[in-house]
């Protein structure tokens, strides 16, 4: 048998590595938490990587899952060995093919890292839902159940579609198995081969379509042929099972790991059988093994074939001895008699009863249970509960388990403290900051011991619903024994807290075993630190005897050049105090591990790691602690006591990580939760924010404007309302001649800054005398705190200005009041400062759809939401539908506005009489082009309701009910680049051709965001993205150009950083063009690799060079004889090259292949000046006022 | 005339070197150079600063959102053969090399020892036929002296002389208070040519936006006056070659900075605004004019009019300097 490595991945990798090693053609589309598995095989592509026939496989990345579909079944009708890695909306997107390539009898195996379906509410995590969605499409189905099952199934999987005909669909566990990095035996080339014999491919070969033995496929069939032509592939069906099991004994012969298509494992005479599939099959095999080991009769049958089921292998598989069987299912399906697993097996067990072939002693009782929605933690102690829960006589059904449901009391209680884990698995939990690189340094720790070790290696990481100040927590497990643990560590010998920060925020400790190690990053030396905890962590030590050990991790990465970058430094203290390796070896291959990363990359990066590594053993002190607490000081509570009760009770526990802990009473049964919420959360990350001097500030509120957190605001307001500011509170006179005698404060919000600095950076008021200092500088957040947060409440109180009064510009949108704040977007986030001029424009009157991706994310991540209310209680009104079909679900809201409309101009028409002739009148036909018309009209419909109150007829019910819509809604369809230039391209192409009032806001990164920056097609000519790794060789899409093709689409290409008055207008104009509108918007991202602090110099220097060039389309212009393109940037006046140098997605194309480059920056250089000449004669080009087309009046 | 000269104990065609620019990144143009009959080539510097601020700022740019949310764990694809040292500029070294056949120098500027030390290993081990140690340093503290900043440029050459067998030329800024002096300090400390002299970034102010502008302005020939001082000064007191950079534009300042002294002109500000192909220009006149003026090889022209040998040798000094302003009026 060939010797095989043993190498530590995830299950993403493992996946990918023998799909892209057994496939010719790989379709993709990025989609969490599949996306890995594309990336890793466009890498590998890139590198001239062969599968094992010595083919490059050609990856390909496709405008959505619906199109890698068919591009899919496109390659596999034409020939090649195809695959994709898919997941939740995505694979439902594939449905309709899948449909096809199974009816077909396509050899095709799949991979899905199987993923929730949103429906009350997205979620990115784990269950079964979305496979659970394709049952009926006429795929196997396979499931594995660990990384290593992951990377033997990719190859049975292949290897049985190919004898079988039948398609596959491969699933694993998202993130938990998906994300989870363990240490497997890697299947060799040789092992492939053995599985996949050439007369298997050319079998497949011969089935495809060819003009040299031409065939027909796709036919249409009439009710006299279909039925029995769908009959006709049964043989296939019914050979399949049996031919998955002799790929799995072949698998067998070939590694020594034998799976079977239902794997029992167990009391050969168990009483009580669980009935489970996926990652939760491993949990159980440990549970079990504890519980017999405790005289438990249990076992459990892991479902590896779950299509076709095969009733024969299944009913085999369980012992004759089993009374009782739970059957556990990762979905849920409202309203059907039971969840799918469950309904299976019930059928399952009474046809084979029928037929005579059950051979159970008694006839077991079978309930179903629900388990581990959107990776809801399933642990030893939940199975107890269900085996417990067995055992009574009269089991309850169509439990949930994991949860408290307190409503319709289906969960089962279980021990939340029952640990089953063996002493010899050594567990550590780590708390850091995405930006520190603690998981990184983990992945590398679990890599040197399980690869330089015997031990076995495991790892899982949480990560943070917030983008800014992101927190991560590590789960490392090793040990003698392949780890079957898929859940999360809740006694760990070892924890480390990478932030002091965090101390007052989460109770790490509770991880902590006793006697266990708690390693500090500490900016208080030995000596000091102990008084400088909070009295709970103190207690903590002390009751579990926790050896203490502190670092000042920051002083030596400062010290040694590594800036904020700690991951080296706490990685050399964990291997000097965890005692996992020798420390002189563990140091030796902390220095290899860093020589392999980054050796190619650059000799300085390796020398300053060894340097911090050095530096650091001199600097990590243990602590004597004292025999009892000594701190007065206790952790702050999460929110503030003035909270609403919702914010209190529930979003404030999410915050401290202990949402698992919330019973199903907490929460609203649709999806729908209040707006406003980020406020209560005081995150506090910023190190430094700004100290405005009002001495030198000219008051252009352009620090407000580009602030993406809504974190630093201006104000203006009587002088009287100065009484009662507290000391420090800075004020000075408003310098604008239209409100005279007010005073004038910019305000920080100290608690919610995310320390950006670009409002320093933007600000453009400089003491005179020493330049250097701004009206705007940025200072240590510590001290400031106090002070600053007593100012923001003090400034928050003050009442905002009348909308009416202030001239809509650059400078008076920032008085009005932000709804729009304190998001989890990034520091420094490009695409937030558009979102929020938004609704501080119109945010009173707004209905926003929002496509999936970043926005979505950081608009409505929880635990808080960003989008907020004005003092009226007005405030957008949101809603994410799907990534695909955004600008659809938009227009929609504008169809029921305007039905809604059209309906309460009808009724007061009716009503006219009763109400008043004028108010109708003036109600009808208000102008509501301004502010100051708006609020008039909001008077005239608060005097309608008024008058309808004293009218009792059905008609002025409705009209009641009616009347909001007679003030002018704003719909706004908001979204990236991926959603407009791709995925939903075809939706927001029919929305802006049906002429109706909405306006689509593309926040234009240019690449996919959210999932880690994969090319679209408004990625531009030259940069690197994934996908396009070697600088993407197509011109960006021209949307804009596009859309003013159809003539009467508003039209604007703006740069907020670079132009910020050009923004203001587009949006304005956006809003009151009475038709679709389209503003693209420039949004610098850190998927662009600069330090986002220059992002408005990036913004000017895209404008200037021409790249990004500023218009306005208004087909208003028209009428006016003008044309109706405006170009508000001026010629190109700098080479394209001074733009894209600053950016490490650009200058990564140059480091690879200067050369390439080169012939790339001369393509986007012509294609620069190409553009803007024709922009510039578009915009000299005038159209007849009159159209042809347009009445004559000859017809009369 | 045969305008070959010796520079570096390397056999130059003629004297007109392309000086250190990034004329020679880019392959055409070098091909361009040679064709228009180059003597040798200077390399573009190495910047050790540079390559290291761009190795931890991009591995920055790059790390520091990795690992961070769930839904991307990178922002950017990871070519394997992505390079962020200084690879390419040595691969370029090679490529002219084949390519022209002509000398060529490398040429470095270093921020630490190791980085001198290393750097300057990988130029010989390149290929380069020589290199130029571009001791660009600007001394911004009140505590450093003079004589500090002096050893610093000496234990450079040090350094590098210890652990290279190339031959080694220093360029120089003017800033330094005996020039005769440190040159040969320099000479004993192993340099085989001084190149005279560095033109540095200068600063410009823009006073609407109170921020410092960068402002790169190509040499004028007026600035070559200050080098043929210097070159005449250092002419046949020091053994070592000299090569003037800055402000070269024609063939006759071609020739004065030969007579100054200098065995090598390097031209760069004439070749960025007329081409490559001035070099066959500013060479043919050159060679007519000595042919007109009866040269009959370089070793008559160089230093022809160096302090020592020229006829009127106080106008290379100061009090010169002192009569010529007296006797000007507005």
């Amino acid at each position: 048998m060939a010797v095989r490595r043993m190498i530590t991945l995830d299950g993403n990798e493992a996946t990918a590595s023998v799909a892209h090693r057994t496939n010719e053609v790989i379709a993709i589309y990025p989609i969490t938490p599949s996306s890995n598995m594309g990336e890793f095989a466009d890498e590998w592509s890139a590198q001239g990587k062969r599968n094992i026939w010595g083919i490059v496989p050609l990856v390909q990345e496709m405008q959505s899952e619906a199109g890698a579909a068919g591009a899919v079944h496109g390659a596999l009708q034409a020939g090649a060995l195809t695959t994709t890695f898919t997941a939740s909306q995505g694979l439902l997107l594939m449905i309709p093919n899948m449909c096809k390539i199974a009816g077909e009898l396509t050899s095709y195996c799949m991979h899905v890292s199987a993923r929730t379906v949103a429906t009350h509410a997205l979620s990115i995590f784990g269950d079964h839902s979305d496979v659970m969605a394709c049952r009926q499409t006429g795929f196997a189905m396979l499931s594995s159940g660990s990384v290593q099952e992951a990377h033997d199934f990719a190859l049975i999987g292949q290897a049985a579609t190919l004898r079988s005909r039948v398609p596959l669909l491969h699933f694993f566990d998202g993130f938990r198995t998906s994300h989870e990095v363990s240490k497997i035996e890697e299947l060799t080339d040789d092992d492939l081969r053995a599985l996949l014999p050439d007369e298997l491919i050319a079998a497949h070969r011969a089935r495809c379509l060819t003009p040299d033995n031409p065939v027909l496929r796709g036919t249409a069939q009439n009710p006299d042929v279909f039925f029995q032509s769908r009959e006709a592939c049964n043989p296939y069906y019914l050979a399949c099972a049996e031919l998955v099991r002799a790929e799995m004994d072949r698998f067998a012969a070939v590694t020594g790991r034998h799976y079977h298509l239902f794997d029992y494992y167990g009391d050969p005479e168990a009483d009580r059988v669980v009935i489970i599939m996926g990652s939760a099959g491993d949990t159980a095999e440990e549970y079990v093994d504890w519980a017999r080991a405790r005289g438990d009769k249990v076992g459990l049958v892991r479902v590896r074939l779950y299509r076709p089921f095969s009733i024969k292998d299944f009913v085999q598989a369980l012992p004759v001895t089993v009374k009782s069987i739970a059957v556990l299912d990762r979905c849920k399906e409202p309203g059907a008699p039971g969840d799918p697993l469950y309904l299976d097996v019930i059928a399952a067990l009474r046809e084979a009863d029928e037929a005579g072939t059950s051979r159970f002693v008694h006839c077991p009782k079978v309930v179903g249970g629900r388990y581990g929605l959107s990776s809801k933690e399933f642990t030893p102690a939940m199975l107890k509960a269900v085996y417990d829960e067995l055992a009574q006589d009269e089991p309850r059904n169509h439990f949930t388990v994991g949860i408290l449901d307190d409503v319709t009391r289906l969960s089962l209680p279980f021990d939340l403290e029952l640990d089953i884990e063996p002493d010899d698995v050594k567990r550590a939990v780590f708390f850091g900051l995405g930006a520190d690189g603690t998981v990184g340094a983990n992945k590398n720790s679990i890599k040197i011991i399980a690869e330089e070790t015997d031990n076995w290696g495991q790892g899982y990481f949480v990560y943070d619903s917030k983008k800014a100040g992101a927190v991560t927590i590590s789960h490392l497990r090793f040990g003698p024994r392949r780890i079957r643990s898929p859940y999360l560590i809740k006694r760990a010998n070892f924890v480390a807290c990478h932030q002091w920060v965090f101390l007052d925020k989460y109770d790490m400790l509770a991880y902590a075993a006793p006697g266990g190690t708690f390693l500090l990053n500490s900016p208080y030396g030995p000596d000091r630190v102990w008084d400088e905890l909070p009295r709970e962590v103190q207690e903590q030590i002390i009751e579990k005897q926790l050896h203490l050990y502190v670092i000042d991790a920051y002083e030596v990465a400062r010290s040694t050049g590594m800036g904020v970058r700690i991951n080296t430094i706490m990685q050399t203290c964990f291997f000097a105090i965890s005692g996992v390796l020798p420390r002189a070896a563990a140091i030796a291959e902390i220095k290899k591990a860093i020589e392999k990363t980054y050796g190619k990359k650059g000799d300085i990066v390796v020398q300053k790691n060894y340097e911090a590594v050095d530096t650091t053993l001199a600097n990590l002190y243990e602590v004597a602690v004292p025999a009892a607490a000594t701190a007065t000081r206790t952790r702050p509570p999460i929110v503030s006591d003035r909270a609403p009760e919702l914010v209190r009770n529930v979003t404030a526990v999410m915050m401290a990580n202990k949402g698992d802990l919330l019973p199903v009473s907490a929460f609203p049964v649709d999806g729908t939760w209040p707006t406003a919420t980020t406020q209560w959360e005081k995150r506090n990350i910023a190190l430094e924010i700004p100290v405005w001097d009002p001495t030198i500030c000219i008051q252009c509120n352009k620090c407000a404007i580009i602030c993406p957190h809504a974190a630093i605001r201006p104000k203006i307001y009587e002088p009287d309302r100065l009484v009662g500011a507290p000391a420090t509170f800075q004020s000075t006179d408003y310098k604008g001649p239209e409100l005279k005698g007010m005073k004038y404060t910019i305000q920080v919000a100290p608690e919610d800054c995310t320390g950006c600095t670009l409002c320093a950076v933007i600000c453009p008021a400089k003491d005179k005398a020493n330049p250097k200092h701004k009206a705007l500088n940025m200072a240590p957040q510590m001290p400031l705190r106090e002070s600053e947060r007593a100012n923001y409440e003090f400034f928050l109180a003050l009442p905002d200005p009348d909308r009416s009064a202030i001239k809509v510009d650059v400078k008076g949108s920032q008085f009005f009041r932000p709804l729009f704040e304190y998001s989890g977007a990034c520091a420094g986030c490009g695409e937030t400062p558009y979102i929020k001029l938004l609704t501080q424009l119109f945010g009173d009157r707004a209905l926003i759809a929002n496509a999936t991706g970043c926005s979505s994310i950081y608009g409505a991540n929880l635990p808080t939401t960003p989008y907020a209310r004005d003092a009226n209680g007005r405030g957008p009104a949101w809603n994410n539908s799907l990534f695909e079909d955004n600008a659809e679900f938009g227009f929609g809201y504008r169809l029921a506005i305007d039905t809604q409309l059209d309906q309460a101009r009808h009724l007061l028409g009716h009503l006219a009489a009763q109400i008043g002739e004028n108010l109708v009148h003036e109600l009808l036909e208000a102008d509501q082009s301004s502010e100051a018309g708006i609020a008039a009209q909001r008077e005239r419909v608060a005097a309608l309701r008024a008058q309808l109150q004293s009218l009792d007829s059905l008609e002025a019910r409705r009209l009641a009910g009616l009347a909001d819509y007679l003030v002018k809604k704003s719909v706004w369809i908001v979204g990236g680049d991926g959603w407009a230039y791709d995925i939903g391209f075809g939706g927001l192409d029919h929305v802006i051709a049906q002429g109706r009032d909405v306006n689509l806001l593309v926040l234009d990164t240019e690449v996919y965001s959210n999932t880690g920056g994969q090319a679209s097609k408004a990625t531009p000519l030259g940069a690197a993205a994934k996908f396009a790794m070697a600088g993407k060789s197509q011109p960006k899409k021209d949307l804009g150009m596009l859309a003013m093709a159809y003539g009467n689409v508003y039209v604007a290409r703006v740069a907020i950083g670079a132009r910020d008055a050009q923004t203001v207008r587009a949006f304005q104009e956006a809003d009151s063009y009475p038709g679709p509108s389209l503003v693209i918007a420039y949004c610098h991202c850190i998927a662009h690799g600069f330090d986002l602090a220059q992002g408005c110099e990036q913004q000017r220097l895209a404008v200037d060079s021409g790249y990004w060039p500023l218009y306005r389309f208004d087909p208003r212009r028209i009428a006016a004889g003008e044309s109706p393109l405006k170009l508000d940037s001026a010629p190109p006046k700098l080479p394209l090259t001074q733009y894209v140098r600053n950016e490490t997605r650009y200058r990564m194309v140059e480091q690879a292949n200067p050369e390439h480059f080169r012939h790339l920056m001369e393509a986007a250089q012509r294609e620069v000046t190409n553009r803007f000449a024709v922009y510039e004669h578009l915009a000299k080009l005038t159209v007849p006022v009159k159209t042809v087309g347009e009445p004559s009046g000859s017809e009369n | 005339m045969d305008l070959s000269t010796s520079y570096l104990g390397l056999k130059l065609a003629n004297p007109l070197l392309v000086g250190s620019s990034p004329l020679v990144d880019e392959m055409d143009t070098v091909q361009r150079l040679a064709e228009a009959g180059i003597g040798g080539i200077v390399m573009h510097s190495i910047f050790e600063e540079q390559i290291t601020r761009e190795q931890l700022g991009t591995i920055m740019d790059m790390e520091l959102h990795a690992e961070s949310f769930a839904e991307a764990l990178s922002y950017f694809p990871h070519p394997e053969e992505y390079r962020l040292g200084p690879e390419k500029y040595l691969e370029q070294i090679r490529k002219v090399k084949e390519t022209t056949g002509l000398p060529v120098i490398g040429s470095l500027n270093g921020v630490t020892p190791a980085g001198w030390l290393d750097y300057a290993k990988q130029v010989e081990q390149a290929g380069a036929d020589a290199l130029e140690l571009n001791v660009y340093y600007l001394p911004t503290q009140v505590w450093e002296t003079g004589d500090e900043v002096e050893k610093r440029t000496l234990d450079i050459v040090k350094t590098v002389r210890a652990a290279v067998k190339l031959p080694l030329a220093v360029k120089l800024s003017p800033f330094f208070s005996s020039i005769p002096n440190l040159a040969q300090r320099l000479e004993t400390a192993g340099a085989g040519a001084l190149v005279i002299f560095n033109r540095f970034f200068q600063p410009d102010i823009d006073i609407e936006a109170l921020e410092p502008k960068v402002h790169l302005e190509l040499s004028t020939s007026d600035e070559l006056l200050l080098r043929l001082r210097w070159l005449a000064i250092l002419h046949g007191q020091i053994k070592c070659d000299l090569a003037v950079t800055g402000g070269v534009h024609t063939a006759h300042d071609a020739i004065k900075a030969l007579m100054a002294g200098a065995s090598a002109v390097q031209l760069v500000s004439v070749l960025l605004a007329k081409g490559p192909e001035q070099v066959k220009v500013i060479r043919d006149v050159m060679r007519t004019w000595f042919e007109e003026h009866e040269y009959e090889s370089m070793e008559q022209v160089i230093g022809s009019m160096s302090l020592q040998r020229s006829p009127n040798s106080q106008t290379f000094t100061r009090a010169n300097y002192q009569r010529l302003l007296a006797g000007w009026r507005p």
